[in-house]
Parts: structure tokens; sequence; C-alpha cells
């Protein structure tokens, strides 16, 4: 790629960037969030269009305007939001849109050949070590499941070269380990891997290259194993970063939250929590690993009472001592209580946030309830939404700015601070950095910080066990619904708290 | 296809920022300026009538008079607090197709008040009772496919459409029972003798009283959505239902106190309909308006104020049209093609408002259709 | 008495409207399209056969059944396609609001249909509200030879006139091409997830425009059936009533597949008549009441099918959504 620009209205994506991606080889795009490396990709998939600059592929200029024209090259993309049909099977999925069959016999518009194209499927999994069935529907696949559909889907096209869009923000240690076996299989049967990743540890162990980007600009291409984090770091952002979390010593530390023997269904009878017992104490952060969907959303609506709950008590000990059990009552009474939920979603909206509402009026889904009387107060939203703008710098034209206008990390800063701001006694966060780059999650970091020094008992559910590790006091591990173990998060090793995300080991109580 | 040589396609469609609101205004009169040219041309070719007299003849439907500007207020009236009764279940993104229904419920009830007690009670009784009991029946026919939507997300807009065939059937049971004299299928004027359960008329006015209570509904309806607290609520649970659950905001109890307020709402202009302007009953008596005021709500973005605007556009058709049926021997179904017309032209004048055309700029191309 | 081989014949005569109305919109909503204006495509369809009938019927021309039966249905096809149309051109070019459309085209079909309707009948000069064209609806009900219509079997079988026949094989080629074609699988994934089907090279615009036209085609036909077949030519204003509802209430009944429709048609055209058959005497009001049942039956089922929420048996998830690929 040569000389490559993309703009958006005034906004420049990427500015001349050059990048040379060699065949056989794995290499990493590395940069922070809005620095461009999706655009980069996606034009070389042919969702964007350069506005200038060349592609040559084998020495040769190619014109790719349409992901059709990358796939006749050979080029395909992994999104980070998978397209896929859900009431499809993987075979239907997969052979969707095609013209022609991978030997390039057109497809007639007639009846389709499920059987073949799920032979085919079967062939390609084999020979990379895939795990899929072709007659399954989308909507009963893991989303480790679906990733890997995408990326026979992409296979199957006779793709040579495959760009991956963060492929393991949404996979547990273990899944990423089976990713990357599947990638290196790639790389020996010829094939190169395009992996875009703001994770350091990810580039060091599967990359031969990396290539850094920031603000919109190429700003070199290393060779792996001759670099390190650190000097990655400082290319990714520009400037000296420590790459340590604080970890306050706790004080003052006595029990908040007391959760016995807590058992919640699904509506369709699914157990999703078994038998959970822990304290959360005031002062100390709480980290909840596991690996998605494994009762960490459950856990935290049972606190804050959303939902229903078939077993065990959950305890709220006040400073004087005073119990009370937050099972069965209202989750606004429970709200009065100080416990407060910040859940970062996939999408980072719905869940705490309404897209089409502005900051003023998203500050007022907690607390339009104040106040006598049936009609709403509308002015003491706004202060807050404009303090939060203030305190937390966040990026947006105003307070009237529909939330879903502002980028992901403004709008978790906004979701986040609004917990906070309610000064709440329990702090519980999810996925508050998911999507976030290393500036914006060390801010998130910091505010969790600030509220354990302040007494609040935090409870944080975190996808990346590095962070966990170094920010946790201690770390609770869910696996399948069950309390696997609780650690210590100064002492915890990672393996020990990955094995514990798997399988149900003999963790202690502590 | 081979597109290898395009590099930009012809026509690009972004979203609009936002818009001054006089442009906004100036497309929409613009659009209703379209479509009076179409349904002029529409005219002209099926009917071979002036379409300038025809028009004349509908402003005058609507204005000619001192008692056709009251029809005209009347009719506008009713419209617009069916219109304002499903504004904020719609805007809970509930699809209500069901108001002619919860009308004819409130109409039913108002009905059966008056004929059974009209004989015993006086009006000062009838009334309050009739209304009570018709608000009553219009909420509960709005409030069972709000359950089961509350609980178990059944589809709510096939729901609501066959309480609306539950409601006229019903009807139609009460009318063969009711029916005076009998065999003859209607059910005549309730009480003429004595006017019993009657509204008054306010000044001598017969629909004054009508004109009032709907712009106290109005002006009501627009605090209530935009100053309350329910209000508020009717908003979050529209825009993301998982967001309303997070902030504790009960979504079941909020779709349906919300219906039973639009179903209230319409079984109150079924009692005003009944007792104070037609004081009869007959299965068709809703007139379609539960369906007009869907669009109503709608093309006023369901701002209760702007649905005075909205309102007076459907009802000012089709005054006109029951006028040139009389004038010009033409078929009242005339006024429903034209409406018709005119909402195509308005439905489709929104994408201007929202949305931006741009063309490629060797190609510059006059703006296609509207 | 009463007797299934009777009641059968009609109830299927009964269904056949419904059955093309719901394919068509089955059509529609594949790829994510509710239209609600398919009643009024249903009058359109209708009158403008009755036009073209009407028309040749009275051009002193000597009745031709092949040309009888061709104008008619020419121009009912005519007519539907055109509403179908200007449903794409609001809510796939212009991405306007599919319900509210649905309700304006709806009160468009409607009064099209009485409107002309109501022309014809004053050209007629007739006293009767209504239009009888004998002659093609003759036509219309060509269907086996009588010899075939015989006794029960053939009574339940064979009595139907050509386009009872062609509905029914209308609805199996849908399924057909829904399920089992590449092309079905394309048009399905419109529906489902525009936004993949886009990325996989499908041309969503295309695609809509020629399901939703074809679907509008379809309804249009059952409007036809009903004034040439069921009606025996004989159009009066309103008479076809909310039959294009229950269509629509239909394809979820169907869930989504036409040729479950085809049974669950000959069911709610059963239920459509079955007042008939209820020995009421002469008490016409509870009659009334018994009407209500093919609308109570829509209720419980709904009820059922939600309350049951198995996946297999979802709308398609893009439906009521207009698709607009900058949209992030």
């Amino acid at each position: 790629m040569r000389n490559i620009s993309k703009a958006f209205g005034d906004k420049i994506a990427n500015n001349k960037v050059d990048l040379d991606i060699y065949r056989g080889e794995i290499l990493s795009l590395l940069g922070e969030n809005g620095s461009g490396k999706t655009t980069l990709m996606n034009m070389l998939s042919g969702i964007y269009f350069p506005d200038e600059g060349e592609i040559y592929i084998d020495g040769k200029p190619v014109m790719i305007s349409s992901p059709k024209d990358a796939f006749d090259h050979g080029i395909g993309m992994i999104h980070q939001h998978f397209k896929l049909v859900n009431v499809f099977s993987a075979a239907e999925n997969i052979v969707l849109g095609m013209e022609t069959d991978p030997d390039g016999n057109p497809i007639p518009k007639g009846k389709i050949n499920i059987e073949e194209a799920s032979k085919r499927i079967r062939e390609i999994c084999e020979l990379y070590g895939f795990d899929v069935d072709p007659d399954q529907k989308v909507y009963d696949m893991s989303v480790s499941q679906k990733q890997t559909v995408e990326i026979v889907k992409v296979l199957y096209r006779g793709a040579d070269i495959l760009i991956l869009d963060e492929p393991t923000a949404v996979l547990t240690p273990q899944e990423t380990e089976k990713l990357f076996a599947v990638l290196r299989n790639m790389k020996a049967d010829g094939k190169t891997v395009v992996i875009i990743t703001h994770k350091l540890h990810e580039v060091e162990a599967i990359s031969d290259k990396v290539a850094v980007l920031r603000k919109g600009e190429f700003i070199g291409q290393l060779i792996t194993k001759d670099t390190n984090a650190q000097e990655m770091t400082n290319m990714m952002v520009g400037r000296e970063v420590k790459l340590n979390i604080d970890r306050p010593e706790p004080k003052d530390v006595t029990p908040r939250i007391v959760v016995k023997n807590l058992t919640v269904k699904s509506d369709d009878g699914i157990v999703k929590l078994d038998d959970v017992s822990f304290t959360a104490n005031k002062g100390e952060v709480l980290g909840i690993a596991g690996i998605s969907g494994c009762g960490q959303k459950e856990l935290l609506e049972s606190i804050a009472g959303l939902q229903q709950i078939d077993g065990g008590e959950i305890l709220f000990i006040e400073d004087d001592g005073k119990e009370t059990n937050l099972v069965g009552i209202d989750p606004v009474e429970i709200d009065r209580m100080g416990v407060s939920l910040a859940f970062v979603p996939e999408d980072r909206l719905g869940m705490g946030l309404v897209g089409d509402m502005d900051l003023a009026d998203n500050m007022m889904l907690r607390s339009y309830r104040s106040g006598k009387g049936s009609f709403t107060d509308r002015k003491s939203p706004r202060e807050l939404a404009e303090k939060i703008v203030d305190e937390l710098e966040v990026v947006t034209p105003g307070i009237d700015t529909p939330v879903r206008r502002l980028s992901g990390g403004n709008i978790q800063k906004v979701l986040v601070g609004r917990e906070i701001a309610l000064n709440p006694t329990v702090l519980m966060t999810a996925y508050a950095v998911r999507g976030l780059d290393i500036n914006a999650s060390y801010m998130i970091y910091d505010l969790v910080n600030k509220q354990k020094e302040r007494g609040v008992a935090v409870i944080f559910v975190g996808e990346d066990l590095d962070v966990l590790l170094e920010l946790s006091d201690r770390i609770l591990v869910l696996c399948g619904g069950k309390v696997s173990g609780i650690v210590d998060g100064r002492t915890a090793e990672k393996n020990e708290v990955g094995l514990l995300m798997t399988k149900l080991g003999g963790g202690e109580i502590g | 296809m081979d597109n290898k040589d395009i590099k930009e396609p012809l026509i690009h469609i972004t979203k609009r920022k936002a818009i001054p609101k006089k442009q906004e205004w100036t497309i929409r009169l613009l659009s209703i300026l379209f479509a009076l040219i179409v349904c002029a041309i529409v005219m002209a070719v099926t009917t071979h009538l002036n379409p300038l007299a025809v028009y004349a003849e509908i402003f005058d439907g609507s204005f000619g008079s001192p008692r056709k500007m009251w029809i005209l207020a009347k009719e506008l009236s009713i419209l617009l607090m069916v219109s304002v009764a499903l504004a904020p279940a719609f805007k809970m993104k509930f699809w209500n197709l069901g108001g002619e229904g919860q009308m004819l419920a409130g109409i039913l009830a108002t009905a059966a008040c008056m004929i059974y007690m009209g004989k015993n009670l006086p009006s000062a009784v009838i009334i309050p009772v009739s209304l009570v009991c018709a608000v009553l029946a219009g909420g509960l026919w709005a409030f069972i496919p709000a359950f089961f939507k509350a609980k178990w997300n059944t589809n709510e807009t096939l729901f609501t459409l066959m309480m609306n065939y539950v409601g006229m059937q019903l009807v139609a049971y009460y009318i063969i029972i009711w029916e005076s004299p009998k065999g003859s299928g209607k059910v005549g004027i309730i009480n003429q003798s004595n006017g019993a359960g009657w509204l008054p008329n306010l000044f001598g006015q017969p629909y004054l009283l009508v004109v009032l209570v709907a712009l106290l509904v109005t002006v009501g309806m627009y605090f209530y959505m935009n100053y309350s607290k329910h209000g508020f609520e009717i908003s979050v649970v529209g825009e993301s239902q998982n967001t309303a659950k997070y902030v504790g905001v009960k979504v079941d109890r909020v779709i349906m106190r919300t219906l039973l307020l639009t179903g209230a709402i319409c079984g109150l202009v079924g009692w005003l309909m009944v007792a104070g302007t037609d004081h009869t009953i007959t299965t068709t008596l809703g007139g379609g308006r539960g369906f007009l005021g869907v669009l109503v709500a709608w093309l006023a973005h369901f701002n209760p104020i702007g649905m005075i605007l909205s309102g007076f556009l459907i009802v000012f058709m089709s005054r006109g049209a029951s006028e040139i049926s009389t004038a010009f021997g033409l078929n009242e179904s005339f006024g429903d093609i034209m409406t018709g017309i005119i909402l195509f032209f308005v439905i489709g004048s929104e994408f201007f408002i929202n949305y931006e055309v741009h063309f490629r700029k060797s190609h510059r191309k006059e703006a296609a259709d509207v | 008495m009463f007797s299934l081989v009777s009641f059968i014949p009609r109830a299927i005569v009964q269904s056949i409207p419904l059955l093309l109305g719901c394919t068509g919109e089955t059509l529609n909503e594949k790829v994510g399209s509710l239209n609600l204006g398919i009643p009024g495509v249903m009058y359109v369809g209708a009158i403008s056969g009755v036009i073209g009938s009407f028309l040749y019927e009275n051009s002193g021309a000597q009745f031709n059944g092949v040309v009888g039966v061709l104008i008619p249905l020419i121009s009912c096809l005519v007519g539907s396609l055109l509403m179908g149309l200007i449903f794409c051109l609001l809510t796939v070019t212009l991405r306007a609001n599919q319900n509210v459309t649905g309700l304006a085209m709806a009160t468009f079909g409607v009064g099209f249909g009485n409107f002309f309707g109501g022309s014809i009948m004053k050209l007629t000069g007739s006293d009767v509200p209504s239009i009888a064209l004998t002659a093609t609806s003759g036509a219309f009900k060509t269907g086996f030879p009588a010899s075939m219509k015989g006794g029960a079997i053939g009574q339940v079988l064979f009595s139907y006139g050509f386009m009872t026949y062609v509905a029914i094989a209308i609805a199996l080629i849908a399924h057909f091409i829904l399920k089992k074609t590449r092309t079905g699988l394309e048009l399905r994934a419109v529906g489902e997830n525009p936004a993949t089907a886009d990325a996989a090279g499908i041309n969503i615009t295309k695609y809509k425009y020629f399901s939703i036209c074809i679907g509008c085609m379809i309804a249009g036909l059952g409007g036809l059936f009903y004034v040439m077949d069921y009606a025996s030519g004989v159009w009066s204003n309103d008479a076809f009533g909310d039959r294009g509802w229950l269509a629509i209430a239909l394809v979820i009944f169907s869930i989504w597949r036409p040729n479950v429709a085809v049974l669950e048609s000959i069911l709610f055209g059963g239920l459509l008549i079955l007042y008939l058959y209820i020995p009421t005497g002469t008490n016409f009001a509870t009659k009334e009441l018994y009407k209500m049942i093919p609308y109570i039956v829509t209720i419980v089922v709904l009820i059922f099918i939600s309350v049951k929420n198995k996946k297999d048996s979802q709308p398609p998830e893009a439906l009521g959504l207009p698709y607009f690929r900058e949209d992030r």
C-alpha cells in the first residue's frame, strides 16, 4: 500500500500511509483507538475507497472498490462485528452471496446445493484445525464459534490474505490460544495474516512483524522479536507511558456485600449462577474473571435487583453494621442504598445509556425520580452533565448532543462518570474499558482507584486478565456459574487464574 | 457485475446533521403543494372536472359557513384527541392500531348507560356514570393487548387490530338487541324524547364542549409527555427497553400504564361522540379514526401541538371530500384517494428532511422524484 | 345439517384471497418489509381487474373466454404492481416508516377501490349498488370438466375455478424458492440482516423492490379472485372487508412459510363462515357474536405463538427497519 489517504468529512483517518505486507507472515497492526487501523484495512478489503494512493498486490497496481473485488484478489476481512445471519446455518452463511463456487464455476440462481458446500467446509476445517458444524444455526453458537465461521467463510472464498480486526476482544485466553494455533497453521500453509490489535502481549505472541499507526499516520514497522512492549507503547502513544496500574493498599476493610449460596436460573430454566458465595469489602477492588457468559452479568444484576433470584441471599451491610437482604427488594430501593451498576455491553449503549438522548437526559435516567410531584427536574441533570464533561474531559460538541454521536471511550466515561457521581457505596462495573485505548483505560482505572480510596466497595468485571491482576485486590473466578476460586490479586499467577476460568479448581474461599 | 471503473456511486446519500426549522417546513409545504398538483391531474383525468373549482369547493366545505366551521372544529377535535391518545404508545414503540376498537368500547359503554338508565335516572347521574364506564371500557380494550405485550411480547400490531373487529362485532350484537324500531337494524337516536344522558350545549353551541375537552387533553398530553416522570419513562422505554430495565424502570408496568391511558382517552372520545354529538351507536361510528390518528400522530412526530396541524390537514380534506361529493356528484371515496396522495408526498418528504442527496460532480442531474 | 362435503369447498373458496394475500405479504416480510398496505393493494388489484373486465364486456366485442380472463388479470397485476412500487419508493428508496406508509396505502387503496367501484356503478345506472360481470366471472370459474366434480371427492378436490389451483401453486412455489434456492437464501438474508447481505455483495435495493413488487402482485390477485370467483363477478363497495388484515395476521400463523399458509388459510376460511353453520334460529344477535370467532382465534394464536417463543418461528430480524448503509 502506497501513500494511502482517507478522510471522512474534515476528519482525516489516514494520511499518506505506506504499508508493506509480505506473503506467508503474520503482521500486527498496532495503534490506539481512532488511529486509523480499521479504516486502513477497510480500504484493503473494499469497504471504503481511498481518496488517494495506490494498492499493489504482487507488484501490480489493483483497484479495490467492493468486498467482491477484494475477494477476487484473495483478500478477506473478519470484522469486529460479525456479519452473520442468525437463523441461517453455518454453511448457509458461508455460501451467502457467492456467485461462483470455489473452483470458479458459476452457481445457478436455482436450487442450492448445501451438501456440497458442507463437504468443502469440512475439508477446510480439517486442513486448519477448525471446529465447525456446517448445519449448526448461528443463534446456537458461542462468540468464538461465530468467529470461526467468519474465518472459514473467508477461506472458503479462497482468500490468501486474511485481515482480522481485534479478533481476541471477545475471546477467553484459551480460545485465543486456539485461534493463534489456527493462524500459525495458515501461515505454514503460505497464507498472509494481518491482525489488528492494541494488546501488546498478543503482538508478541503471534506476529512476525508489527506496524504501528498513530493518529492516521504510519509510524514505523518493527520485527517483533527485536522489540519490546515499552518501545511499542511509546510508538503507539507518542510519548512515554508507564505501563503499571496503581494499586493503593486497601484501608478500613470491612464487609459491605455478603453473597450467600446465590442461585439464579434463566427464563428457560438454565442455571446461570450456582451456589455462589463471596464477600465484597469496602475499600477494596474485587475483580471478577471468567469466560464471557459464565454468570458475570447475572451476578451483577442480582445484586442490583434486576434478576429473578432462585435461592440464597445477598446481604448489604451498612457502616453501622445493619444488615439488609437485597433479595426481592425493588431495584430503585437498592439504588437508593448506593449500589450502582455500570455495565458496558458489546455495543456500548443499551444498558445504562440511551443513544438517541442527549447527555443531560442520560444523566436524568438516574435522577428523574428524585424530587416531589410527578414532573421532572431538568436543571440538575444539566449541571451534572456539564460537570462530568468538564472533569473527565469528555470530548463532545455539547451536553445537548445525543450520546450515540460520541466515540466509544467518551460514551464509557459518561456512563462510569454518572454512576460515580451518585456517590455510591458499592460500585459495580462490567467491561468498563471494553475497546478503549491505553489512555482512556488508565483514566477509568484511576476513577476506580479513587472510589476505592473513598471506601467504596468496587466490583470490577473485566475481560483482560493482565488488567485484573494489576488492579484488583482479590479476584473471584467464575466458571459456568460457579465460583471456581477466589485468589489474591497481588500474588496470583495468570496461568492459575486462566486454569480456574476453564475448569472447577479447588480454590480456597478467601 | 463489473464495476471496477466506477469510482464513486452516481448518487450518494448521507444523513443530515440538523436542518433549520424553516427549511423543514418549506420542504413539507412544498410536498403538500406537489401533492395537490398531482391530485388536480388525477381529478382532471378521471372526473373531467376543473380542479380549481373542486379545490374552491373543498375550502368552502370547511369554511363556507359558521356551521361548517363548527363541524370542522368538532371533527378536528375528535381526531386530535384520538391522535393525542395514541401518541405516547407510539413514542414507546407500541404500534397500537386499535384506536378504533378502543373508541368503540367507549361508545358501547356510553350507549349502554344511556339506554339502561335513560328511563329512570336524571342526566346528572347518567353523565358521570357513563363517562366513568366509557373511560374504563376504552382502557380495558387497550389494556388487554398491552398486558400480553408486556408479559410475552405478543405482537401488538395485529392484536390491537383484531380487537377492533371483536369490538365491532360486539357493537353489532348490541345494535340488534337495542334496535329501534324493531327490525330496522339500527338503534336510532338514543333518548330522543327526554335527552337523558346528553351532554349540555355550552353557550348554545353543541360542539363547544368537545372542542374545549380536546384542547385540554392536547395541552395536558403535551406536558405529560415532555415534562412528567411518566413521560420520561415512556421515552426511555421507547428508545431502549434494556436501558430502562437497568435504571430500574418497570418496563411492563410502563407499557400497561401507558396503554391504559391511551385506551382511556379513546374511551373518552367515544363518550363525547355518543353523549355529546351523535347520540346514536353504529359499528362505523369510529370512522377509521384509529388509523388516521396513527398517521396524524406520526406526521407530527408525536408532538401533541404539532398534531393540531397534521390533524387539520386530514380533517380539512375529508370535510372537503364530502362537500364535493354533494356538489359535483362525486363519490365520497375520492377524498380518501386525495388524502392518500397527500400522505404519500408528506411521508416521502421526510426523507429530504433527514437525508441529503449528493450527485457525482460529472453527472449533475436534477432531483429524480419526490 | 352440517355436511363436511359442502363445508370444505366453501372454506377453500373463502381461503384463497387470504392465501394469496398472505403469500404476498410473506414475500414482503421476508425482505424485512412489514407492509400494512396489503389490504389497500388487494382493493386496488380487485378494482383494476373489475375496470379491465368492465371495459372489455362493454366494448361491444364478442366475449372471448381467454381474452376475458387475460384483460382483468393483466390490469389487476399492473394495478397492484403500481401499489408495490409506491411502497418501495417510499420505504426502500426514501426510507420512510413502513407502518405509516402501509396505513396510508390502505387508506388510499380502499378509497381507490370504492371510488372507481362507485363511478362504474353510476355509469351502469343500475339500481343496486353493485356491478355484475357475469361473463368474466364465468370465464374465471373455468376449472375441471363437470364430470370430475361429482361425488364427495370431486366436490372437495375438483370443483373450483382455475385460480384456486394457481393460488395454491403460487404458495408452494414461493415456499420452494424461499427455502431451497440461492435467490431465496439471498432474499432471506436481506430481511434478516441487511448489513451482512450488503457485505456479501447482495444488492439490497434490487431484492427489496423485486420481492415487494412480486408480493404485491400476488396479493392483488387475491382481490381479483374475490370479485371474479368468490363473488361471482359482483363488485360492491367495502364487500372485501377486512380480509387484507386477516391475510397479514395469517403470515404470523404460517410462521412465514407459504406452504403452511395453504392449510392455515383453509382453516381460517372455515372459521370465517363457521357462523353460518351454527344453528341460532332467528336470533340474529348471537350470529353477530359468532362472527367474532376468526378474530378471537387470531388473538389466541398470537398469544400462543408469543408464549412459546421458539427461535425458528420468529419474524425476520430486520422486519420493519429501513436499511441505510452508512448508519452505524
